[in-house]
């Protein structure tokens, strides 16, 4: 009875002020990390999609998700551009071709806000004067890094949104029949694209006529992969990143005068172990146990 | 129609502005163009969120000399005359929880209401979270969730699946918490809120003319910031005040209406000796 007592009137003793206060704030900072956690999972999953490409003179992903406030001013000079606006008759406006960058919606899987551009359904048209990067107020887009050196101008051959890659299995120049459909497109033909030649030895009087792509000119605008004739692209841009490999340092190109600059203050390293403790010459001099 | 003079003035600066921004991108007007993020007036002038670049700065974004002149802009135009005008006057939200509430009062769910632990000081711990978040994921947060950007965003370039978002807070509004979304979680609010508090546009109330019938408090989304009704004859101080007017339209009795703070100083000296003290 006595201990009934006890508890109930433990439980119903007012709290002081200072507790409760403590116990408001605990909460508080409980439910914020609650809350904290589940936004920054969601937040840190919804950036995770990096295949996708960015317009011209975009930052590095990382970069450009910190610094894009996504305005979408890149998306609307796109549809206003020059050469896509449709006009009636008369010379007046009548309408906009769908542009090539679009803001990405709920329901895209993409950053949210973020402009990218799907090359197989609409490509990038290289404008000249880049609207899109002109526009861009945050410096997500950065035109600096397009404009030419010599004649202070933009040129969007400086752009690098992506770099084309061939699947060759599926293109059918490997196979040999005749295609240069991505060449044709290629807006930098026999510079971004070449064709390289190649005897068909299957036939035995036939050429293959084999699609190539080089980076150092290749702009990524997907022209090549909105051109390509089979059912789902055999050449389509990838960012920069997901295409590109990596030879690494320790490679130096022996017969080039320039990569050797690179390892021109190199010291020479001597590794002793087991087995080079010893000279090669002195090893073989050495018939030890062998004569006997 | 007086009853409703500013609630309808409200609708139209709102829907004039989408407006504006749609045709912005669709037929490449100047007179607003990019979203309520990052906008040109009249082609030159830049306006910026000024919560979304303060994120992007927390970041460690570089901010652009563009975007932090329209942030400033932004900011001295809600902090010095209109404080959260943004959010009754301007975000398309609004017309999203002032439907909830007005289904709340015309079906009687205010009637079944259920006391909510959630209070409204949740919006500046949002506030704080999402810097928090912003400094360790390097990007602005909020701007990835925020459904005021997405709907807005969906408005001008195309909903995808953003309308699941104006549903979502719609629901939220009418059947979790009133006024749920504008009156205690949106950081944005929160953050006019915070820089509106010195705004010299206010309500003023005459407790003399006031007969006490409280239907600005039911009507009004952030009705804390009324206290004083039928009290005591003071302006409308909280920064929480959005300046929205519904309470001056449902007022009978004219014991509501706005004020300049500079201007009321000057009369207020001749006029009303009693509402000249309790501004001071």
């Amino acid at each position: 009875m006595q201990r009934k007592q006890k508890k109930t009137s433990s439980y119903k003793k007012p709290i002081s002020e200072s507790r409760r206060n403590f116990l408001s704030t605990t909460r508080n900072l409980g439910l914020a990390l609650i809350g904290g956690l589940t936004w920054a999972a969601y937040v840190d999953e919804a950036k995770a999609n990096k295949l996708l490409l960015r317009p011209p003179g975009a930052l590095k992903e990382s970069d450009f998700l910190k610094t894009c406030i996504k305005c979408g001013l890149c998306v609307e000079a796109c549809r206003n551009r020059d050469g896509n606006i449709i006009y009636n008759d008369k010379g007046k406006r009548v309408g906009t071709k769908d542009p090539t960058l679009l803001l990405a919606k709920p329901g895209d899987n993409k950053p949210l806000g973020t402009p990218y551009f799907n090359a197989r359904e609409i490509p990038c048209f290289m404008c000249d004067d880049i609207p899109c990067a002109v526009s861009c107020p945050s410096g997500a887009l950065d035109i600096k890094a397009l404009i030419n050196k010599k004649t202070k101008k933009p040129d969007i051959t400086k752009a690098r949104m992506g770099l084309a890659v061939v699947h060759k299995e599926s293109c059918i120049a490997y196979w040999g029949l005749q295609c240069d459909a991505c060449y044709r497109a290629c807006p930098l033909l026999g510079k971004a694209l070449t064709i390289d030649m190649q005897m068909n030895k299957r036939t035995g009087k036939h050429a293959f006529l084999l699609p190539v792509v080089h980076s150092d000119h290749c702009t990524g605008c997907g022209l090549c992969e909105h051109a390509c004739v089979v059912e789902k692209a055999a050449i389509f841009v990838l960012p920069i990143e997901y295409a590109e490999g990596k030879v690494g340092t320790h490679y130096v190109k022996g017969w080039d005068k320039g990569d050797q600059q690179r390892v021109k203050n190199a010291k020479k390293i001597h590794t002793i172990d087991e087995r080079s403790k010893e000279k090669a010459v002195d090893k073989l001099n050495n018939l030890g146990d062998l004569l006997q | 129609m007086k009853h409703y003079a500013y609630l309808i003035s409200r609708r139209i600066v709102q829907v004039v502005i989408i407006l504006l921004f749609i045709a912005g991108n669709y037929y490449g007007w100047k007179i607003l163009a990019g979203n309520l993020s990052t906008s040109f007036l009249f082609g030159t002038i830049p306006l910026s969120d000024p919560y979304a670049v303060l994120q992007m700065f927390v970041a460690g974004a570089v901010i652009s000399s563009n975007l932090l002149i329209g942030a400033v802009i932004i900011t001295l135009f809600y902090g010095v005359i209109g404080g959260r005008a943004f959010c009754s006057w301007v975000c398309p939200v609004n017309i999203i929880t002032d439907a909830a509430n007005w289904t709340r009062r015309k079906f009687g769910f205010d009637m079944i209401a259920k006391k909510t632990p959630i209070s409204r000081n949740t919006r500046y711990w949002v506030i704080a979270v999402s810097f928090i978040l912003s400094y360790f994921l390097g990007l602005a947060a909020f701007e990835f969730i925020s459904p005021i950007s997405m709907v807005h965003r969906g408005l001008v370039f195309g909903m995808g699946f953003g309308w699941a978002a104006i549903v979502i807070i719609y629901l939220f509004d009418l059947f979790v918490l009133k006024n749920g979304w504008c009156g205690h979680i949106c950081p944005l609010g929160g953050f006019y809120s915070i820089i509106g508090k010195f705004r010299i546009l206010k309500v003023k109330h005459d407790s003399e003319a006031c007969t006490a019938c409280m239907k600005c408090k039911v009507v009004c989304p952030e009705n804390q910031v009324l206290h004083m009704i039928a009290k005591e004859s003071l302006p409308v101080l909280s920064g929480e005040c959005t300046n929205c007017g519904r309470c001056i339209d449902v007022c009978d009795d004219n014991a509501l209406g706005f004020f300049l703070k500079i201007e009321i100083n000057k009369k207020g000296e001749k006029n009303n000796e009693k509402n000249n003290e309790s501004i001071a």
